[in-house]
């Protein structure tokens, strides 16, 4: 109930399919899509398999609460081990792919080996077939969706997969559903790509259904309609995710030029109050808002570009509408590369979905390339002849589609900042954490913020934790370590009941736990709830250090802990990482190296 | 108060009375039908031969004093002679001869099944699957495991074949035609559904006529073309209908391969009307007439007809030829002009491993006729489409591209979906 | 009487209204048997929620051979009576909306039915975009126009 209980493997390298049933001791213990498939990839791999190689194993997991009707019940998670970080990634994702894999019969889809040859695999119910793939090989996630739908004559078949950029292993490569919806983070397209593997593509008519119906729709009512009276909802619903910006501008957290700076004269023709307003030939960015599977928010924005700009005028094919613009990818084609241009951002965005590549990874590696080329490191007989200046937007766009398409300096871009930056000398002008890029957050400004990327198992993150309130009330790192741990363990829980981090803050802890008992019947106090979160959190941890990763890996670049925050509220300050990383060991059971101790994990079963 | 006279009491017949009953309280309305059961559906005798269904289960109307309670008298007899200028019918009921006078006259007396003129067709053994009285022939032979032939692979020998695999038979097809569904699949069509066909283990010969069928003891041996012999406990032949129309040589009603009607439904003879199987009528697509014998057009006849006889004057636009078929679990529909017409365009779609076939029949920027296999959802709008002439627009091109985006083409020219 | 009254403006795909369909109708969340449909255009720019009109002509009911499908007299709804249902699909190709499907699973015909009275859809829709209301307003013209004409013409 509520879970399938069904587990797809399939193996590439043997060509099989086989359904198996859910291990539900584990489903208990770690309750599903985050959660559920770190013990499986934990249980089915060696963590320092090459994440490239065929050894790595890549699961698709949905959580109980997956396509029922809890509100934002489309998500899943790709987890497997990041080629960008080569530390366990998760990735979820909403759209529809997740839903309806649930909806096919299955809790979690798990891949392993090679295929010798580009495959793709069609699921429709308890048929799975593994097809091939060669005329798909080498098109981009909009082709393959729609040939895809086309082959089987089904247009509500659900599609997830790759561009070339995952083909041709761009190590920030991700997992594109529905069109515009992306499992984004750490290169986890590249892993589906290594495995050729172009696509999912899923049909369910099993259905879900929950242990007290009756119940589980009075629970569901009642949490609906907390969503429907909450400001902070009505706010994602007008404004989308994109309302950051100014709150980041305002605050000096927003990281422009490649961290350079923390605040960008140009944020407000770029910000979702610009994305509404015609521009002087009457062009509206944005066209509506659109729901996730289940979602009663709809934070999704739909945007088109002026048919006159420079990026399409001559490009029909790029008139329609498609996703538009969230925060984290105005930001990293915004500030960070310097570019105010909205039409260029927004087919920026439309670039990173059609070829499946992490926007922000993208944006600032592209970022840390313009400072290379303005420090002279660079030129334009390195970039393919166009100048890569912070603020040029043609370098954006075209970049943006070399990058995809694996051309010319897009082979470069393709690297990643930490290793592109190592390859031109100049490590230190990577801004991330192990291997993978900031989001729209500067730690000096936002200290428990900077505190979450150090520690973040799959590398530099601002959804694995939510330090915002915190941090907006106390610029110091003092006192951070404990709220750090407490809310990475909330959010773990919350990654894994198949429901979206949005609702996290209108929904208390308990009120997941309502929808959980009712759903999947039995006990689900708050205690349970935080256990599940931290279990997963410290078995993550344990997937990295047995990848080989250490404390050195827990820290942020030279700049944001030496270089003072040069405007804004937090002008002066470097981020106290320094003073914060032991303390936050301590509070999470590990010793000084930070590893977890033998006490801490028989506490929580991972002894 | 109009006497309103109706032969013939299967679905064009009942519906018409029905309407009359509605559209005239104070009319006088008779059936007169010859079969000996209340008024039934002979389309859902499959249902009754799969099992899934009793006797019952096949009535047209289930409340138990449904016509009585709409003063309409339902009477069994059989028609024998139409006197158009003295508004008479002659009625044989079990032997006895009676007139009956009208004011107004449907003829609603469908079709029959026709025998190939070959040796053994009638033979004790050797069924059509038509009436009542047939199914109940064919479910006292036909037990699980017992040799059947099927001899016609048509829209109705498709639908019998489902129902005799239903029954769990050893079920051999036999067709004349060069493929099954000669009439309402095309070739890529029609092999996808013998290539089914044979997977679920049914033997299927097409290009094949039954030469004979003689007695072999307990058993029909049956020739085909060609010498080659199967033996069989049953034969079941659906080799094709024609319309009830014997009864009125020398009424003066001008019959083709029907009885020939204008668009009010009415004969070539004022006050005499005609509607169902029996009816040769306006043909939606051609502009022409034919028979259509399906039940959505027995319907329609039957609602239109009425009307018409009541003095409501009512136009129909003709009937929309159709069908939809489940075969072993796999669905087939077709509408219209499928075979496309002269100067239009075609977008197809061919899913061999998927089973599934699409195909689309345009003139101009309209849909014109269709063919699918494999596809149950919303089929209704691929009729909304062609019989509402919606102009495709910008979606034609669409809809060559990816025939099935038939609905979001609906969506988009009919409900004002600005995309 | 009431019926559905569709603002597709207001419909942001989240298909609340499909999972509450299938699991009023089927007790199960499983928008592959939601008798209402959203069909989504251009990568999300618009989505259209669309089920049966329970239009006049109720070409369902006059082509069904078996009397399976009346009409519920306090509702108005043409419903199914699954019991009678012989599976033959007819009214799913009479019908010109499209709006009668087949389920392979039950080898039944399934359509909206009003939920008898208090429709799921319109109850669990966050943005208003399906709505229970006086049949009046319904706007629903257009669509039970295109139905006069798939008459052929007839009125
Ligand atoms: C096995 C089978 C499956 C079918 N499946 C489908 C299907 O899936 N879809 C579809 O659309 N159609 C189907 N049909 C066709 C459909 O049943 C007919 O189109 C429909 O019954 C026509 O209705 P009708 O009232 O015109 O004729 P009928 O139903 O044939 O009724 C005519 C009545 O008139 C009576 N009669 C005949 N002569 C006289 C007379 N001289 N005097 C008095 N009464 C007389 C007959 O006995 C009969 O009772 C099927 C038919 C069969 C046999």
């Amino acid at each position: 109930m509520s879970w399938q209980g069904k587990v797809l493997r399939v193996n590439l390298s043997a060509g099989t399919a086989e359904p198996e049933p859910l291990n539900l001791d584990w489903a208990g213990e770690f309750l599903g899509e985050r959660g559920l498939a770190t013990k499986y990839l934990w249980e089915n791999m060696d963590p320092k398999a090459d994440p490239m190689g065929p050894d790595n194993v890549l699961i698709f997991a949905t959580g109980p609460l997956t396509g029922t009707m809890a509100s934002t019940s489309g998500r899943y998670a790709v987890v497997t081990k990041g080629p960008l970080t080569g530390a366990i990634a998760c990735s979820n994702s909403g759209g529809k792919f997740g839903a309806e894999l649930k909806f096919a019969g299955y809790d979690l889809l798990i891949v392993e080996g090679r295929a010798a040859s580009p495959v793709y695999l069609h699921i429709q119910d308890g048929d799975v077939r593994i097809l091939p793939a060669e005329e798909l090989w080498g098109q981009t996630v909009w082709y393959t969706e729609d040939w895809i739908k086309q082959r089987h004559q089904d247009p509500l078949t659900k599609v997830a997969g790759i561009g070339i950029a995952g083909e041709r292993g761009v190590y920030y490569a991700c997992v594109v559903n529905d069109l515009h919806r992306a499992a984004g983070r750490s290169g986890v397209g590249a892993v589906m790509g290594s495995k050729n593997l172009k696509a999912v593509a899923v049909r369910g008519s099993v259905g879900v259904t929950v242990k007290q119906p009756k119940k589980f729709l009075e629970v569901v009512r009642d949490t609906h309609k907390m969503l429907a009276e909450s400001n902070g909802r009505k706010g994602l619903t007008k404004y989308g995710t994109n309302a950051m910006m100014d709150n980041m501008q305002n605050f000096g957290g927003l990281p422009t030029r490649n961290f350079r700076e923390v605040q960008f004269e140009g944020y407000d023709k770029i910000d979702a109050k610009a994305m509404m307003k015609p521009n002087a030939r009457g062009h509206t960015n944005l066209l509506t808002n659109k729901a996730c599977f289940g979602c009663t928010i709809a934070c999704g924005r739909i945007a088109h570009i002026d048919q006159e700009h420079f990026t399409i005028v001559n490009r029909k094919e790029y008139w329609h509408a498609s996703g538009g613009l969230e925060y984290e990818t105005a930001y990293a084609f915004g500030p960070v590369v310097g570019v105010s241009d909205i039409d260029a951002l927004t087919f920026a965005g439309f670039l990173m979905n059609e070829h499946g590549m992490d926007p922000i990874s993208f944006g600032v590696t592209l970022a840390a390339a313009m400072e290379l080329f303005e420090d002279g490191v660079l030129t334009t007989e390195d970039t393919d002849g166009i100048p890569l200046t912070f603020g040029n937007a043609e370098a954006l766009t075209v970049m943006a589609e070399k990058t995809g398409r694996q051309e010319g300096f897009g082979r470069i871009l393709g690297l990643g900042s930490k290793r592109m930056c190592e390859k031109f000398g100049r490590p230190e002008l990577f801004m991330g954490v192990k291997g993978q890029e900031f989001a729209g957050y500067d730690s000096r400004a936002l200290q428990g913020m900077g505190l979450g990327y150090a520690t973040s198992n799959r590398g530099a993150c601002h959804l694995k934790h939510d330090m915002f309130t915190e941090d907006m009330e106390d610029q110091s790192g003092n006192g951070k370590a404990e709220p750090c741990k407490k809310s990475q363990d909330r959010v773990a829980f919350v990654d894994s009941t198949g429901l979206c981090l949005f609702t996290d803050g209108t929904w208390a802890t308990e009120d997941y736990g309502r929808q959980l008992e009712a759903a999947c019947g039995g006990d689900w106090p708050l205690e349970r709830l935080l256990a599940i979160g931290e279990r997963t959190w410290n078995l993550e941890r344990s997937f990295n250090l047995k990848a080989g990763l250490t404390k050195a890996d827990d820290t942020l670049p030279p700049r944001l802990l030496n270089d003072p925050a040069p405007s804004g509220t937090a002008k002066g300050k470097v981020c106290e990482l320094d003073k914060m990383l032991p303390e936050y060991y301590a509070a999470r059971g590990w010793n000084a190296d930070g590893v977890p101790t033998p006490e801490t994990l028989a506490r929580l079963g991972l002894g | 108060m109009t006497r309103h006279l109706i032969l013939g009491s299967g679905p064009a017949g009942i519906i018409a009375a029905e309407t009359l009953r509605r559209t005239d309280p104070q009319c006088e309305v008779t059936v007169i039908g010859d079969e000996p059961q209340p008024p039934y559906s002979r389309m859902a005798i499959p249902y009754l031969l799969a099992g899934n269904i009793g006797e019952d289960g096949t009535r047209l109307r289930h409340s138990p004093g449904h016509y009585d309670d709409l003063g309409i008298a339902v009477k069994q007899g059989r028609a024998t002679a139409v006197d158009s200028a003295a508004r008479t019918v002659t009625v044989d009921t079990d032997g006895a001869a009676s007139t009956v006078a009208y004011d107004k006259l449907l003829i609603a007396t469908g079709a029959r099944p026709t025998a190939p003129a070959i040796p053994g067709m009638d033979l004790d053994g050797v069924a059509n699957c038509w009436t009542m009285a047939d199914a109940r022939r064919i479910i006292r032979r036909a037990a699980p495991g017992s040799d059947v032939v099927l001899m016609g692979a048509g829209f109705i020998g498709c639908i019998i074949l489902e129902a005799l695999a239903a029954r769990k038979v050893n079920l051999t097809v036999v067709e004349m035609a060069p493929r099954m569904l000669a009439r309402m699949m095309d070739d890529t069509g029609a092999a996808m559904m013998r290539r089914w066909c044979e997977a679920k283990g049914v033997t299927v010969h097409t290009g094949t006529a039954v030469a004979g069928i003689a007695k072999d003891g307990e058993r029909l041996t049956v020739t085909m073309d060609g010498g080659a012999t199967i033996t069989a406990g049953l034969v079941v032949c659906a080799t094709g209908v024609r319309a009830n129309v014997d009864f009125l040589d020398g009424s003066g009603i001008t019959v083709d391969d029907g009885i020939v009607v204008d668009q009010n439904l009415q004969t070539n003879i004022k006050g005499v009307y005609a509607a169902g199987d029996v009816a040769q009528g306006p043909d939606f697509s051609t502009g022409r007439t034919a028979v259509h014998a399906i039940q959505p057009t027995a319907s329609e006849h039957g609602r239109i007809a009425a009307r018409n006889m009541a003095g409501r004057a009512t136009g129909y636009g003709g009937s929309l030829s159709m069908n939809v078929l489940n075969t072993l679990g796999l669905v087939s529909s077709s509408f219209g002009l499928w075979d496309g017409t002269d100067g239009g365009e075609r977008a197809t779609l061919v899913g061999e491993d998927d089973h599934r076939y699409l195909r689309l029949e345009f003139k101009d920027d309209r849909l014109v006729g269709a063919l699918a296999l494999g596809l149950t959802l919303h089929i209704g709008v691929i009729r909304g489409l062609i019989q509402t002439k919606v102009r495709l627009g910008k979606f034609k091109k669409e809809l060559m591209r990816d025939p099935h985006r038939i609905m979001h083409a609906y969506l988009a020219q009919t409900q004002g979906v600005i995309a | 009487m009431k019926s559905l009254l569709i603002d597709a403006d207001k419909c942001t795909d989240c298909l609340q209204c499909e999972m509450a369909c299938s699991f009023e109708n089927e007790g199960v969340f499983n928008p592959a048997r939601s008798r209402i449909k959203v069909f989504e255009f251009e990568h999300g720019r618009r989505a259209v929620p669309y089920t049966c009109t329970q239009c006049d002509e109720a070409w369902c009911l006059h082509a069904c051979p078996v009397e399976a499908i009346t009409i519920n007299a306090a509702t108005g709804a043409k419903e199914v009576n699954a019991e009678v249902c012989v599976g033959c699909k007819v009214c799913t190709i009479a019908c010109p909306f499209g709006t009668v499907n087949y389920n392979e699973d039950t080898g039944k015909v399934v359509k909206c039915d009003l939920c008898g009275g208090d429709p799921q859809c319109a109850a669990v829709c966050p943005t208003g975009a399906i709505t229970y209301v006086d049949a009046n307003w319904t706007g629903y013209q257009r669509m039970r126009d295109s139905a006069v004409r798939a008459d052929g013409g007839a009125s």
